[in-house]
């Protein structure tokens, strides 16, 4: 294996939206090769944290290096050979194909020796993405699903070191958010560094090498999944008590949470009767 | 279209079949039909148009003049005694001046519906036509002539700069614009510049107020050489921008933020692409007044047939703007006898419909007035 080097060093970033701390202080080291996920309840700033790290959310405090650069100085076309982002949203505005988004992913690379490589990463991406059935048809007509894996090929297809994901399996089936998240393992394995937001624990607890956790703008444990997903922390931050449970067989963590199941049925016929 | 196996027969539209217009060699195939099509009906119709009127010259003799002018001594010459003066003082310059204001229009349609994120963006519709022909108009009731000859143009294009930048930072939000935000700024900043011709009219004199009126209607009545010698640098320079920057239209079509990850200068290319087609359109209005919906009609049916890649579509957009409006200005000449129809009044009794028609079909498709 090659040596880790960081892909990424944000440290104490703050995020202030008219006068509102929306992110506090946050500090995150991410290594290539490794998958780090961001998880934390909704408005916690997991997505603020992540659109800060892209520049896209001016930060009022705090240094973001990316591949040992200061973010701002880099120029957009050289970081976007350095960085491919996924968003949540993926509207596509006129009816372009499936195919002609996906090589969008190349434009970083025109002019350069390496936009040889445009059909192959093209054919590429659209193959592990599954989405070579509907190559062909015009993005504005797919699902919501469709369209999520079309842009997750267009990021793919950029072939750059490092990933920031944005809730890449929000609107996708159980089979292809598996995907997504084996493909992300794939591009660790090469060496990549990849950030992901995600709302499931699970998913993030099976595939994450580490966790950030965040609450109401902080970043409150970051370490392996078996550190971060304790049955206090997360029943505290989430408000919501759950389980942590090993997997029998894989030994893999699971996060349930606590449904009070028994008394619910027992619940159901007399509530029926009144 | 191949038939759906039962087996892949879901609920959701099958992917091999119907719902598959576009793979890349029928595209391509496409684009080349399309463009040379556009290419060889525009050199026909420009020597028809040339031909005809109340001195009728062939095609041929239209053909051979223009030859002959260029030092080959290739096919006939007007048999007609007044023919060649004819073809070269009025009708040549006329034809020329459809050419580009024609394809100058369609271009500043392409470019304004790229960074307005709306197929319905038309310089007509939004009032960047009618502010620049303020700036025209108040040329000629303050008799400015800071630029000599080219005050004219210099006006109309930094008052359609203005509604330009008016419009934009009106109606934009998260990158895009709303169909109703479209139209209702569009509105606006057209009473706003009505008022404007309106004072104009007020404050001119009798040769002013004929001046501006004609603008409003929009004609190509009385094109001249010279005209045509200040609009065309005008034109091909807002038309090479606009090729230059046009994959980088394409990825405007992801949402500014997605552009950004891909390298783009959001902001930067949304300045130059509003500036080229304050250019254009001023180049347009400056000669020939308000000629509204040729941005909108050719981008339109352009993209039905090769789909929505800027580069292609400009070229195709540049060549059928010129065609429809070389081909209306021939019906405004000729259609009642003796007299010159307002080519603005034709455009507007084809394209308002078409807009119509398009309105509708996006409030069907996005179930309301997305």
């Amino acid at each position: 294996m090659r040596e880790a080097s960081v892909a990424l060093d944000a440290r104490g970033v703050s995020v202030e939206i008219d006068g509102r701390q929306i992110l506090a202080d946050a500090s995150i080291r991410v290594f290539s090769g490794e998958i780090v996920a961001l998880i934390g309840p909704n408005g916690a700033g997991k997505s603020t944290l992540l659109a800060a790290l892209t520049g896209d959310q001016t930060r009022s405090r705090g240094t973001i290096e990316i591949a040992g650069r200061p973010l701002d100085d880099w120029k957009l076309k050289e970081l976007s050979q350095q960085r491919a982002v996924l968003l949540q949203e993926n509207g596509v505005f006129f009816p372009f194909t499936v195919e002609q988004v996906v090589e969008m992913g190349r434009a970083p690379w025109q002019r350069t020796p390496l936009d040889h490589d445009d059909e192959e990463a093209v054919d590429e991406a659209i193959r592990l993405t599954d989405i070579e059935r509907f190559r062909h048809r015009q993005v504005p007509s797919l699902s919501g699903g469709e369209r999520a894996r079309s842009a997750f090929a267009r990021v793919l297809a950029q072939r750059t070191g490092i990933l920031l994901l944005d809730e890449p399996t929000a609107a996708l089936d159980l089979r292809h958010q598996e995907d997504v998240l084996r493909l992300a393992r794939e591009r660790a394995q090469t060496g990549d560094a990849v950030i992901v937001v995600l709302h499931d624990l699970n998913l993030a607890a099976a595939y994450a090498d580490r966790i950030a956790l965040l609450s109401s703008g902080r970043i409150v444990a970051q370490g392996s999944p078996r550190e971060v997903l304790t049955v206090e922390r997360i029943s505290d931050v989430y408000a919501q008590p759950v389980e942590v449970i090993t997997h029998p067989e894989t030994g893999a963590t699971i996060i349930l949470p606590v449904r009070a199941t028994a008394r619910f049925r027992t619940a159901l016929p007399r509530k029926a009767s009144s | 279209m191949t038939a759906v196996d039962d087996a892949t027969r879901t609920d959701r539209p099958s992917p091999e079949s119907s719902a598959d217009p576009l793979p890349r060699t029928v595209t391509a195939r496409r684009r080349v039909l399309l463009i040379t099509g556009l290419a060889l009906a525009l050199a026909v119709m420009a020597l028809v148009s040339a031909g005809t009127g109340q001195l009728y010259v062939s095609p041929a003799e239209v053909f051979g003049s223009i030859m002959h002018a260029v030092g080959l001594d290739l096919g006939p010459l007007p048999a007609h005694p007044n023919g060649e003066s004819a073809l070269w003082t009025i009708r040549f310059p006329r034809v020329a001046m459809s050419i580009v204001i024609g394809a100058a229009l369609a271009a500043a349609g392409l470019l304004m519906q790229a960074v307005f994120g709306n197929p319905l963006a038309d310089p007509g519709v939004i009032g960047v036509s009618s502010g620049a022909a303020l700036g025209a108009s108040a040329t000629i009731v303050f008799g400015w002539a800071f630029f000599g000859e080219w005050t004219i143009a210099v006006a109309a294009f930094i008052t359609g700069l203005a509604a330009t930048f008016v419009v934009y930072f009106m109606s934009r939000s998260g990158g895009k614009t709303e169909v109703v935000t479209l139209v209702l700024t569009g509105i606006a900043v057209n009473a706003f510049t009505g008022a404007g011709l309106a004072l104009m009219t007020f404050l001119g004199d009798q040769a002013a107020r004929e001046q501006i009126v004609f603008w409003q209607l929009g004609s190509l009545n009385g094109s001249r050489w010279q005209q045509f010698w200040i609009v065309l640098p005008l034109i091909v320079v807002g038309v090479v921008v606009a090729f230059v920057i046009s994959r980088r239209l394409d990825l405007l079509s992801l949402g500014e933020r997605s552009a950004r990850h891909l390298g783009v200068n959001v902001e930067g290319l949304r300045i130059v692409a509003i500036v080229v087609t304050a250019l254009l359109v001023a180049a347009a209005v400056s000669f020939a007044g308000i000629i509204a919906f040729v941005g909108l009609v050719i981008p339109h049916l352009m993209r039905m047939i090769i789909g929505p890649a800027h580069r292609p579509l400009l070229v195709a957009s540049v060549l059928g703007g010129a065609l429809l409006l070389l081909t209306a200005d021939l019906v405004a000449r000729t259609a009642v006898p003796m007299a010159d129809l307002p080519i603005g009044m034709l455009t507007s009794l084809v394209g308002g419909p078409f807009f119509f028609w398009l309105l509708r079909r996006a409030r069907r498709s996005a179930g309301g007035w997305g």
